[in-house]
């Protein structure tokens, strides 16, 4: 067995009891990308040579003493958008092209404190915009279970890095599902935090209002004990929210005795794949008759959730993609004056997905259209907000399936954007509503395709959707499996 | 027909924050280009906004002083539009639920009061500089300014006349000035204007068609501008011509306004709120704070020279009209209480050095040519009778960038007023003896001659003669 498919709990208690160095951990994961890489696609960037250096110095750090960071010497994957001083920052986008950022992002800076090494910066949709992370201006990911299918998306390269065991755990963003829908796809643990948990300074930003950070983990605890790492309020982000950050890994008590699962009956209907469903119904069996209460409930304005989503997204994303001009940084197309210097690296920069969504967000805030789209829009992120505060009057969490199918075959979906927004029709009114939720393995369908079930919990309340999820998690064998890296049929 | 013309307008005050509105860089004027920059308010990726609170208090010392309504919850906003000196490609304003609304400014002009509403008052940061011309075919783009602080005061459309804008703006920055949170320079930019201005007929209440003006960088082309504008349009006017909403250009050298863009042509900004930006609470609590220490002004402090000092009208708006001048003045009474003769000096004399040495474009006077204090024992030794008016004059010029006493240019030069009536009796027994064709005008009746006798008389004694000695024992020898 290689060292590569540690969690990152049984790492840290190896590299801390010193039965393991983290050179050999960082080496054994970098041979593993050099294995198969080249099958997966996970990375955009490789950071080597850091990395050797940082795992010698966490190795001198763990001769001091015992008593260290969960994180000290551990390699982790980083998505693209974050921004890592000194180390290529591509956002998968031509736009950005070698764009070398002259400054950590919080997450980044605080994953660097910790004494983590980081081993690269993997693929994603570009600007994050997408669910199969096809829309990646350099090349496609392959999904380990299968090279032929997409690992989801957008935070395809890290879910697909982990699955693969092409690093320890690794960060993602979710704007509308773009962690916990890989996370299904790959069959690992994706967790996005409460809008306000974690800083977004330093995230190359998609939708301002739903953009979070979260870690992508091979079990719950690893994802706990990522979060601890990476959460709390950060001056540099208005937004970040100025609550203590509980110990999340201490908190995983195995005990759901009493917990009330609502169900809502909106997120199990038609155009779900029968064995989806199956596969989470049968998850929330397990859980019952561990001891929690089913509570049926009612998520009414759910199915306008995709269109406020691509309203209040596609808005936020014009204006944050309008620095994007040439000026200062990344790619300048040569043209006879302003004007034309705008539109054709831009043109050249960006891609179809990205285009569109400028295009869609610049038209719902023109003249005109702004109260009937953006301001409408908004009215009703409020109602569907309000229908999870009713909700969660009567339970504790909220579990649905995370995405509608398995993770479909690379290409199948790529000329019908609105067959592939409804990969997110189980995740993104979460995002609207700032809760936090994540993915757990819960089962495979008849072609060996992993399924996630998603856990939603209150604002603020991350430890107890991991306290559920990890006693799950604990109850099957479903994340002990691992992916064989080829192709199916 | 006779027209009446409707201004209103909008001015751009640069905060004297020591840092800008989003991030920690130096709001210092006149650095190396791009040096007060960084991943913030040079646009990176990944980069958020936190808002000054500086500027929160400065919005709210200018809405008070305004008498303006405060929000208690206001939203910063989005304004989307391409430009190089646009590091974001959007500048964060307010637009709805700006920080103050409502509000009045009174202005005086003419011995009348005339209050002046304000729409709002809002919050918003400054861009870059684009430099043209410098640099071969390529233009540069300086960011140092992109983030400074602007507050936005939009006035109503209450005025009326070319000198009413000009009397308000010259109140409004004095008010600024005053509260310590504009140093409202407008030929370095930090004091701008932009006028909206139509005609209509006298005695009517439709509004005309309105015309914006930018690029008013001074007193003087606010109203040139504002002339050229109101006369060109009702030429247009009376001609039957039509008028069409537009935004005109000043152009000082021409003297004329020139066609920029046209309504139809008109950005469509897509305000909205800008995400990264959690809405402005202001409680009751942080405005008693900020209101406690407001400074006295302008209106206030002028009534209070009047009053307490006896000062004309005329002399207290000089004097209160800027906040040094102002504090020098009083520094000076406060040494020697002469109020009325030290305020003579400062709108006269002192007042031509400043405008002799362009000191008077400057807004904070943090070194004054002559020292207030000086000034003050000057004044203090005329009364005493030490030296005489004339001889002030040139002990006046004398301290100057001296930093001397008046005490010591007097007993330097040796100016000190002869009240010794020995000497001035000799003095003038000399000059009447030399002059007896004049002796016999003055006894037949041409009294003028005396001034020819006083001034020949301070020639022989350079000056120093107590000249009412002079003309009393002057009078008494000439008696026939």
């Amino acid at each position: 067995m290689s060292f590569a498919q540690l969690t990152l709990h049984e790492a840290g208690a190896k590299l801390r009891k010193r039965e393991l160095s983290s050179v050999e951990l960082t080496e054994a994961v970098f041979q593993r990308i050099a294995d198969t890489d080249d099958k997966v696609h996970a990375y955009l960037t490789l950071a080597r040579d850091a990395a050797m250096e940082q795992a010698r110095g966490a190795d001198k750090e763990l001769k001091g003493s015992a008593d260290h960071a969960a994180l000290l010497g551990v390699p982790i994957a980083l998505k693209d958008n974050f921004l890592t001083k000194g180390l290529r920052t591509t956002c998968a986008s031509k736009i950005l092209g070698d764009f070398m950022p002259p400054y950590d992002a919080t997450t980044v800076d605080r994953i660097r404190s910790t004494g983590a090494v980081i081993v690269g910066k993997t693929n994603l949709d570009e600007f994050a915009m997408g669910s199969s992370a096809e829309n990646s201006a350099f090349f496609p990911t392959s999904n380990p279970w299968n090279l032929a299918r997409i690992p989801g998306g957008s935070s395809g390269g890290s879910a697909a890095a982990v699955a693969a065991d092409l690093c320890i755990a690794a960060l993602g963003t979710d704007t509308g599902g773009s962690i916990r829908q890989p996370a299904a796809c790959c069959g690992i643990v994706g967790l996005k935090p409460t809008y306000g948990r974690v800083s977004r300074y330093g995230i190359i930003a998609f939708a301002s209002s739903m953009d979070q950070v979260g870690p992508m983990t091979k079990n719950v605890r690893d994802s706990a004990l990522l979060l601890e790492a990476v959460a709390g309020r950060d001056p540099a982000d208005s937004t970040s929210a100025d609550l203590a950050v509980p110990r999340y890994s201490a908190m995983l008590t195995g005990d759901i005795k009493g917990l009330r699962l609502g169900i809502p009956k909106e997120y199990f209907v038609s155009g779900m794949q029968r064995e989806v469903e199956q596969a989470v119904r049968a998850a929330i069996g397990k859980l019952e008759k561990n001891g929690a209460i089913i509570e049926e409930i009612s998520l009414p304005h759910t199915e306008y959730a995709v269109a406020v989503y691509y309203i209040v997204a596609t808005a936020e994303a014009s204006s944050n993609l309008a620095r994007y001009d040439g000026m200062r940084y990344g790619h300048r197309a040569a043209a006879k004056d302003l004007i034309e210097t705008y539109m054709i690296s831009r043109d050249e920069g960006f891609g179809a997905e990205v285009k569109r969504r400028i295009m869609l967000g610049t038209y719902v805030l023109s003249a005109g259209y702004y109260d009937a789209y953006y301001l409408k829009a908004q009215r009703v992120r409020t109602l569907i907000r309000k229908d999870f505060d009713a909700a969660f009057k009567r339970c504790d969490v909220i579990v649905t399936p995370t995405a509608p199918t398995t993770a479909f075959k690379l290409g199948e979906k790529t000329q019908d954007p609105l067959e592939m927004y409804l990969s997110d029709i189980y995740t993104i009114s979460i995002n609207l509503a700032g809760l936090p939720a994540l993915s757990v393995p819960c089962g495979f369908d008849s072609e060996a395709m992993p399924i996630g079930m998603q856990i939603i919990g209150k604002h603020f309340d991350e430890a107890t959707i991991l306290r559920v999820a990890h006693h799950y998690e604990q109850s099957t064998e479903w994340h002990k499996r691992k992916p064989k890296l080829e192709i199916q049929n | 027909m006779k027209y009446e013309s409707v201004i209103g307008l909008e001015v751009h005050a640069q905060l004297l924050t020591d840092s800008k509105i989003f991030c920690g860089c130096s709001t210092q004027f006149g650095k190396e280009p791009n040096n007060n920059t960084c991943p913030v308010c040079a646009g990176f990726p990944g980069v958020l906004p936190v808002l000054n609170k500086r500027v929160v208090e400065f919005a709210l010392k200018a809405g008070l002083a305004a008498h303006c309504e405060i929000a208690r919850s206001s939203i910063l906003a989005r304004k989307n539009y391409f430009y190089p000196d646009l590091p974001k490609g959007y500048q964060i304003s307010q637009y709805e639920l700006p920080v103050c609304t409502g509000g009045y400014v009174d202005v005086e002009l003419d011995g009348k009061v005339k209050r002046v509403r304000l729409t709002r008052i809002h919050m918003e940061e400054d861009a870059g500089k684009n430099i043209h011309d410098a640099h071969g075919d390529a233009s540069l783009v300086d960011l140092n300014r992109a983030g400074v602080p602007l507050l936005e005061i939009v006035s109503e459309p209450d005025l009326r006349a070319t000198a009413e804008a000009g009397a308000y703006l010259k109140t409004l920055r004095a008010m600024l000035q005053y509260l310590g949170v504009c140093d409202g320079n407008m030929e370095e930019g930090s004091f701008r204007c932009d006028a909206n201005v139509s005609v209509r007929p006298e005695g009517t209440e439709t509004l005309g068609t309105k015309i914006e003006i930018k690029n008013l960088n001074s007193f003087r082309a606010v109203e040139s501008a504002l002339e050229f504008e109101i006369a060109r349009q009702i030429e247009t006017l009376s001609d039957g011509g039509k008028l069409v909403q537009e935004t005109r250009l000043w152009d000082e050298h021409h003297e004329e306004t020139r066609p920029m863009r046209s309504k139809e042509s008109a950005h469509d900004y897509r305000y909205f709120p800008d995400p990264d930006l959690l809405p402005l609470v202001i409680d009751d609590a942080w405005i008693a704070q900020v209101r406690a220490p407001l400074p006295e002004l302008p209106n206030a402090r002028k009534a209070r020279f009047v009053n307490e000092y006896g000062l004309s009208g005329y002399d207290a708006e000089l004097l209160t009209g800027r906040k040094d001048v102002a504090d020098y003045f009083e520094e000076a009474v406060l040494a020697h209480a002469n109020p009325k003769a030290l305020g003579n000096w400062i709108v006269g004399d002192l007042f031509r050095v400043l405008k002799e040495r362009k000191l008077d474009e400057q807004l904070y006077l943090a070194r004054w040519p002559l020292a207030a204090l000086n000034l003050a024992q000057m004044v203090q030794m005329i009364d005493q009778g030490k030296i005489n008016g004339k001889i002030a004059k040139t002990v006046f010029d004398a301290m100057l960038d001296s930093n001397k006493t008046p005490q010591q240019i007097v007993s330097e030069k040796n100016l000190e007023q002869l009240s010794d009536l020995g000497i001035i009796e000799a003095a003038i027994d000399q000059v009447l003896a030399a002059n007896p064709k004049q002796i016999v005008q003055y006894r037949s009746g041409n009294e003028k001659v005396l001034g020819f006798f006083v001034g020949q008389i301070m020639k022989a004694t350079q000056g120093k003669a107590n000249p009412q000695k002079v003309n009393e024992i002057l009078r008494e020898k000439l008696k026939p």
